[in-house]
C-alpha cells in the first residue's frame, strides 16, 4: 500500500463519516421544518435538540477535516478545486452559517422559536447537499476549462448536465433516507411512538428514490465518462452487496423490527457503495487533470501527516466513544428524562 | 478584471473574515480558562456564586463558539478558495500544523458538547470540572497550531527551492520557525487578557445598571485580577516580539516605527504624521526603539532604506502598531490601579466614571487585538510567504471574488447582530438574582 493510497483512504473515510453524520443533521432539520409546516410541530423538535445540539460542532469538524486533509495530502487540489469552487463553496459556507447560527441562536441561546428560522434551518439542510454534491460531478471531468494555465468552471455545461442533476437528486434523497432511518431508531429508543411512526414513514418514502437515482447515476456515467463507467462495472459485486444491505434495511423498517440493526445495515450499504465509487474513481482526483500520484505531497510531509493522524485518532476515538455513550446510548438522556444543559 | 484586482479583492475578503473571526476566536481561546478558574474557585471555596458564574459564562460562551465554528470554517475554506496558489505551495510544507489544528478543535468540540450538557449530572462537581480541562487545552492548542502556520508565513523555513521545485522539506523544522515562540505566547496571553477584560466589562456594566449584587462584585474582582496578570505577561512578551522583529523581520519593525536610516540610539516614534522621511507632531522617546529591538540604547536598528522599495510594508502600519501598544499599556496600567485600589480600599475604584472605564476596557482590548492582527498581516506585505511568494502571486484567478465580498459582508453583519441580540436577551430573561433565588428554593425543597 503506497502513501498515496493511505492518504486518500483516510480522507475518503472521513468524508464518508461526514456524509452519514451530516445527512442525519441535514435531514432532521428538514423533517422538523416540514412538520412545523404541516402543523405536526414539536413531534421532532425534542429529539433534534437532544441529539443534534450536543454533536453539531463535531459533525462540522468532519467536513473541515476533509478539506484541510486533502490540501495536506494533495496540495495541488488547492490549485484546481480552490480556483474553480469559489462560488459553490462560498454558498455552502453561507448555508452552513444558517445552520450553525440556528444552533447558536435558537437552541443554545434564547430559544427563539420563530417559524421563519425553523424553515430556513430546514431548507438549508436540503440546499447544502445540493451545493456540495456538484463537486462529485465536477470531479468526473468535462466541466473545467484551462485558460492560460488557470482553471475555470464551465457553469453552462455543469448546469445542463443530467449527470450533475442526478447527483444532486441522489444527495437529497440519500440525506432524507439516512436521516429518517436513524431517527426511526432514535425515536424508538426514546420511546416516542408518534415520532417513530412519523419518521418510519419518511424512511420508507425515501428509500425508493435513493436507490433509483443511485442506479441512474451509473448509467449517466456511461455516456459522460466511459473510463470510470468501465471500472465501476468491474466492482459490480460491491454494488450488489450494497443493494442487498439496502433491501435488509427496508425489510426491517417495513416489518417494524430491529431499528438499530436497520441503521447499521444502512451504514454498511452506503459504506460499500461509497468505497466502490471511490475505488473506481482511482487514480483520478479530477478527470483527466489530476491523479492522486501527480498531486501528492512530498514523502516527509505524508509520513508526518500519517503519524499525526494516528496520534490524533488515539485521542479522538475514546472521546467520541464518551460523547456517544452520553448522548446516544444513555437511555435516560435519550428519553429526555434528564436535562443537564448549562 | 486584472490579476492585481483579484489579489486586492481576495485581500479584502480575507481581511473581513479574519477581522470578524478573531473576535470569536479570541473569546474561544480565552474564556474556557476563565470558566475553569471560576469553577475551580467555586469548588475550593464552596461558593455557589463562582459556580454559577462559571455556568452563566459557559452558556454565553457556547453561543460564541458556535458562531466561531462558522467563521472558522469560512476562513479555513477561504484560504484555499482565495489563495489557491499559496495553499498549493504551503500545503507541501506547513500542512502538518493545519491538520493538527483540526484534531485539537475536534477534541475541544467533543468535550464542550459533553461539558455543556452534563451540568449537575455528576454527584462530584470535580468530575464535571475535569471535562472542562480538555476544552481549554483543545482551544489553546488550536490557536497554537494556527499561529504556527502564521509564523511560518512570516519566517518560512524547513524547505529549499531548487529550480522552482520544493525540495528537502522538513515539516517539523517548518513548524518551529523563529517567529513561533513570541507569536504563540503573544496570541495566548492576549486572548486570556482580552477575555478577562470582556468579562470584567460585563460585570462592571451590571453593577452600573443598578444591580448591586455581590455576585457581580466577585466576578469583577476575579476577572480584573486575571486581566492584570495577563496584561503584564503581554507587555513582557511584547518586548520579546520587538526583539524577534528586529532580528528576523527588520522591515516590519522599521515601517512600524518610521525608522529610515540604520543606526544605533534609535528613538521610538509615537503617533504623528509623516513629512517625507520626517515624523512630525510625534511623541519621541529617545533610545526606546534601540532598547525595544536589542535591549540596550546602543543597539543598531536596521532602517527602511536598507530594503528595496517594493519589498517594504506600507507606512500606515505605524498607527496600527501605536494603537496596539498604547491600548496594551493603558490596560495594564488600568488593571493595576483597579486591583491595587481594591485591595487598599481606594475610593476611586467604586466611582461611577471608574466603573465606566472598566466597561470600556473589554472593547478596548478587542480593538487592540484587531490592531495587532492588522499590523502583523499588513506588516508582512508585499509578501504572503516572506521572501518566497508575493501576495499577488498567491491569489485566485477567479473573477467572482467581489460578489463574494458582498455576500460574506452581509453574513457577518447578521451573525454579529444576532450574537449581541441573543446574548443580551438570554441574560436579560434570566438575571442572576432570579437564578440564585431559584437554586435556593430548589435546595430548600430537597432538604425538607
Amino acid at each position: 500500500m503506497t502513501l498515496e493510497i493511505i492518504g486518500i483512504s483516510v480522507l475518503w473515510l472521513f468524508l464518508f463519516l461526514y456524509v452519514i453524520v451530516a445527512s442525519i443533521d441535514f435531514g432532521a432539520g428538514f423533517f422538523n421544518a416540514y412538520s412545523a409546516f404541516s402543523d405536526k410541530q414539536h413531534i421532532l423538535t425534542g429529539i433534534i435538540q437532544r441529539y443534534l445540539s450536543p454533536v453539531w460542532e463535531v459533525t462540522n469538524v468532519f467536513f473541515v477535516f476533509f478539506f484541510v486533509g486533502i490540501i495536506g495530502f494533495f496540495p495541488q487540489t488547492a490549485f484546481y478545486y480552490g480556483t474553480t469552487l469559489l462560488v459553490p463553496a462560498s454558498l455552502a459556507l453561507i448555508l452552513l452559517a444558517v445552520r450553525g447560527s440556528y444552533y447558536a441562536f435558537a437552541t443554545y441561546g434564547a430559544k427563539i422559536d420563530h417559524r421563519g428560522y425553523i424553515y430556513m434551518y430546514g431548507l438549508s439542510g436540503l440546499l447544502l447537499p445540493a451545493a456540495l454534491s456538484p463537486v462529485l460531478a465536477i470531479s468526473e471531468g468535462g466541466f473545467m476549462r484551462l485558460e492560460g494555465g488557470q482553471p475555470s468552471l464551465d457553469y453552462w455545461a455543469l448546469f445542463t448536465s443530467p449527470l450533475m442533476w442526478s447527483i444532486v437528486v441522489l444527495s437529497l434523497a440519500a440525506v432524507l433516507y439516512i436521516s429518517a432511518v436513524f431517527l426511526t431508531w432514535y425515536a424508538h429508543k426514546a420511546g416516542d411512538v408518534k415520532a417513530t411512526q412519523l419518521v418510519r414513514k419518511y424512511a420508507l418514502v425515501w428509500a425508493g428514490p435513493t436507490i433509483i437515482t443511485a442506479t441512474g447515476i451509473i448509467f449517466e456515467l456511461r455516456g459522460h465518462n466511459p473510463e470510470h463507467y468501465a471500472s465501476l462495472l468491474d466492482l459490480w459485486w460491491m454494488f450488489a452487496l450494497s443493494f442487498l444491505l439496502f433491501l435488509g434495511t427496508v425489510f426491517l423498517i417495513w416489518k417494524k423490527r430491529n431499528y438499530g440493526l436497520a441503521f447499521i445495515l444502512l451504514v454498511g450499504q452506503f459504506f460499500t457503495a461509497f468505497f466502490a465509487y471511490g475505488a473506481s474513481h482511482y487514480p483520478y482526483l479530477l478527470y483527466p487533470h489530476l491523479t492522486i500520484y501527480d498531486s501528492f505531497t512530498n514523502e516527509s510531509m505524508a509520513i508526518a501527516l500519517i503519524i499525526a493522524f494516528i496520534a490524533g485518532l488515539g485521542l479522538l476515538l475514546p472521546s467520541l466513544y464518551l460523547l456517544f455513550r452520553l448522548f446516544l446510548f444513555d437511555k435516560d438522556y435519550v428519553k429526555g428524562k434528564s436535562d443537564y444543559h448549562a | 478584471m486584472g490579476f492585481e484586482d483579484t489579489a486586492l479583492m481576495s485581500r479584502i475578503l480575507t481581511l473581513m473574515t479574519l477581522s470578524f473571526h478573531i473576535i470569536y476566536a479570541t473569546i474561544g481561546v480565552g474564556v474556557p480558562l476563565m470558566i475553569m478558574i471560576a469553577q475551580w474557585v467555586g469548588i475550593r471555596k464552596n461558593d455557589e456564586h463562582y459556580i454559577l458564574l462559571a455556568r452563566r459564562w459557559a452558556r454565553g460562551f457556547v453561543i460564541t463558539v458556535a458562531v466561531g465554528v462558522v467563521t472558522g470554517t469560512a476562513i479555513g475554506l477561504q484560504l484555499s478558495l482565495l489563495w489557491p496558489n499559496f495553499m498549493q505551495m504551503a500545503g507541501n510544507v506547513i500542512a502538518l500544523p493545519l491538520f493538527m489544528e483540526v484534531f485539537a478543535f475536534f477534541f475541544e468540540a467533543i468535550f464542550l458538547g459533553i461539558y455543556l450538557y452534563t451540568w449537575d449530572r455528576f454527584e462530584d462537581q470535580r468530575k464535571h470540572f475535569l471535562l472542562l480541562v480538555p476544552v481549554a487545552l483543545g482551544a489553546a492548542a488550536s490557536s497554537i497550531f494556527i499561529t504556527i502556520v502564521n509564523s511560518f508565513m512570516n519566517a518560512p523555513q524547513g524547505f529549499d527551492v531548487l529550480n522552482g521545485e520544493l525540495v528537502n522539506v522538513s515539516p517539523l523544522l517548518a513548524m518551529f520557525s523563529p517567529a513561533v515562540p513570541t507569536k504563540v505566547a503573544h496570541v495566548l496571553s492576549t486572548a486570556f487578557m482580552t477575555s478577562a477584560f470582556i468579562l470584567a466589562s460585563i460585570a462592571a456594566f451590571r453593577l452600573l445598571r443598578g444591580s448591586n449584587h455581590v455576585y457581580h462584585k466577585k466576578a469583577l474582582f476575579l476577572t480584573m485580577k486575571l486581566a492584570l496578570v495577563f496584561s503584564v505577561a503581554t507587555a513582557i512578551i511584547g518586548d520579546f516580539s520587538g526583539k524577534y522583529l528586529a532580528e528576523y523581520q527588520p522591515e516590519k519593525l522599521a515601517a512600524a516605527e518610521w525608522h529610515f536610516e540604520t543606526g544605533p540610539e534609535a528613538e521610538l516614534v509615537l503617533f504623528g504624521v509623516l513629512d517625507g522621511e520626517e515624523p512630525k507632531y510625534a511623541i519621541r522617546v529617545p533610545y526606546a526603539l534601540s532598547i525595544l529591538a536589542h535591549g540596550v540604547p546602543s543597539g543598531e536598528v536596521i532602517g527602511l532604506n536598507d530594503f528595496p522599495e517594493d519589498e517594504t510594508p506600507p507606512l500606515w502600519i505605524h498607527y496600527l502598531f501605536d494603537t496596539m501598544v498604547t491600548l496594551g499599556m493603558w490596560l495594564a496600567f488600568f488593571s493595576f490601579v483597579f486591583v491595587v485600589g481594591s485591595w487598599r480600599g481606594w475610593s476611586i475604584v467604586k466611582q461611577k466614571w471608574f466603573r465606566w472605564l472598566t466597561v470600556l476596557s473589554g472593547p478596548l482590548a478587542m480593538i487592540a487585538i484587531e490592531a495587532g492582527w492588522w499590523f502583523t498581516e499588513v506588516g508582512r506585505q508585499p509578501w504572503i510567504l516572506r521572501g518566497y511568494m508575493k501576495t499577488s502571486e498567491g491569489a485566485t484567478a477567479s473573477g467572482q471574488v467581489d460578489l463574494m465580498i458582498v455576500l460574506f459582508a452581509g453574513l457577518y453583519v447578521i451573525l454579529g447582530i444576532g450574537t449581541v441580540v441573543v446574548l443580551s436577551r438570554m441574560y436579560k430573561r434570566n438575571p442572576v438574582e432570579k437564578e440564585l433565588a431559584q437554586r435556593e428554593s430548589e435546595k430548600g425543597g430537597e432538604e425538607s
